[in-house]
């Protein structure tokens, strides 16, 4: 099954790469990262030889790139106050707690807590995009779940 | 932790799933199409030009303009089939046709500076529509014609036809090919679009 055209592969996968993206990164980085996983997939399309599973693919490029955002920001010094004000973003993230214990996971946890739940994939799929097993797919969002019942409920604590 | 808690977790994370995201994506959209052109990515760029007849769905590669059709079903699959799955909807790349087009419908051009890429069309066809691009604006020629000038004066069917394949409608002229029994004849974008675009040139 060769590959439909970029811009009808770029518009049927648009919204969910980048919803995926907003709960991986943030809204502020979802932008970056987007032009970032399209243009990468871009590059490899006419090399693409099964077009059967794009979804799977792109969101895997984005996965991708969200690892490489949480790097580069563990590498940068936190920013100063004095770095000019960033535009509003587009998209309001609810329950910024628990997102940002969300954002502090492992990877993999990260990456299959959202895309179960955010992205609403079957296992097999979350698998197949982290380049693993339905299996430890399952077992990273169970790990997940509770690194986030215990930070974000501890968190709760102290807020309440 | 009991299971009720366990399930409110769940139900938090889950409302990421509802949070509207399609316009912030569109827009994102647009900005990666800029970069991807501004990065030499783009193969095939598509794009729609509005007009008297209606959209006009026109795409260009490096080379020159492909393709202007009337109606875009297929247009894209083909594209990606017979050049480049990299087609991408990038306007700016279509602004100095559209400006072109503009003008042509507004009557202040009579001719086209476009510079067209034959790659959808080859052999017989392509020598057909080449010697069709050089008919003169206001005027008008017949299949019959236009076969004897490509060397085959009795295959003016089959000139029809290689006509009638024409990928770059309006900037080469097929509109300006005629029955010789009368009347206006065929045309893929319809017989009244056709008489319009002969009205304009000042050919009828």
């Amino acid at each position: 099954m060769s590959p439909p055209p970029f811009q009808t592969f770029l518009e049927n996968h648009r919204d969910a790469v980048y919803r995926f993206l907003v709960f991986s990164v943030g809204p502020d980085a979802a932008d970056d990262c987007l032009q970032e996983t399209f243009i990468a997939a871009l590059r490899a399309y006419p090399r693409l030889e099964d077009g059967s599973n794009l979804r799977a693919w792109v969101l895997t490029i984005a996965h991708r790139r969200a690892i490489d955002t949480h790097r580069g920001r563990a590498r940068r010094p936190v920013p100063s106050a004095e770095l000019p004000e960033r535009p509003t973003p587009a998209v309001t993230v609810p329950d910024p707690g628990l997102w940002q214990a969300v954002g502090e996971l492992p990877p993999k946890q990260r990456a299959a807590i959202v895309l179960r739940f955010v992205s609403d994939l079957p296992f097999r799929e979350v698998g197949r995009i982290l380049d693993t097993s339905e299996a430890a797919a399952r077992q990273n969002v169970r790990e997940g779940l509770a690194h986030l019942r215990k930070e974000y409920a501890d968190d709760e604590q102290r807020a309440g | 932790m009991t299971n009720s808690e366990l399930a409110d977790l769940e139900t938090v994370l889950r409302r990421g799933a509802a949070v509207d995201v399609d316009a912030a994506a569109a827009a994102a959209a647009v900005s990666t199409v800029a970069a991807a052109d501004r990065a030499g990515l783009v193969d095939v760029a598509v794009s729609t030009v509005d007009s008297p007849i209606g959209d006009l769905y026109v795409a260009a590669t490096p080379h020159g303009l492909v393709r202007l059709a009337f109606d875009p079903e297929r247009m894209l699959d083909e594209l990606a089939e017979r050049i480049s799955p990299r087609v991408v909807e990038a306007p700016a790349r279509l602004d100095p046709v559209r400006r072109e087009l503009d003008e042509y419908f507004a009557g202040r051009r009579r001719v086209f500076d476009i510079v067209v890429d034959w790659t959808l069309t080859s052999g017989f066809r392509r020598r057909v529509l080449e010697a069709t691009a050089r008919i003169p604006v206001g005027h008008v020629t017949t299949y019959g014609a236009l076969a004897k000038q490509v060397g085959k004066p009795t295959a003016a069917r089959a000139v029809g036809g290689a006509v009638g394949s024409n990928p770059v409608a309006i900037v080469v002229p097929c509109h300006r090919v005629l029955p010789a029994a009368g009347g206006v004849g065929n045309y893929g974008g319809g017989p009244q679009r056709k008489e319009f675009l002969l009205e304009l040139e000042g050919a009828r």
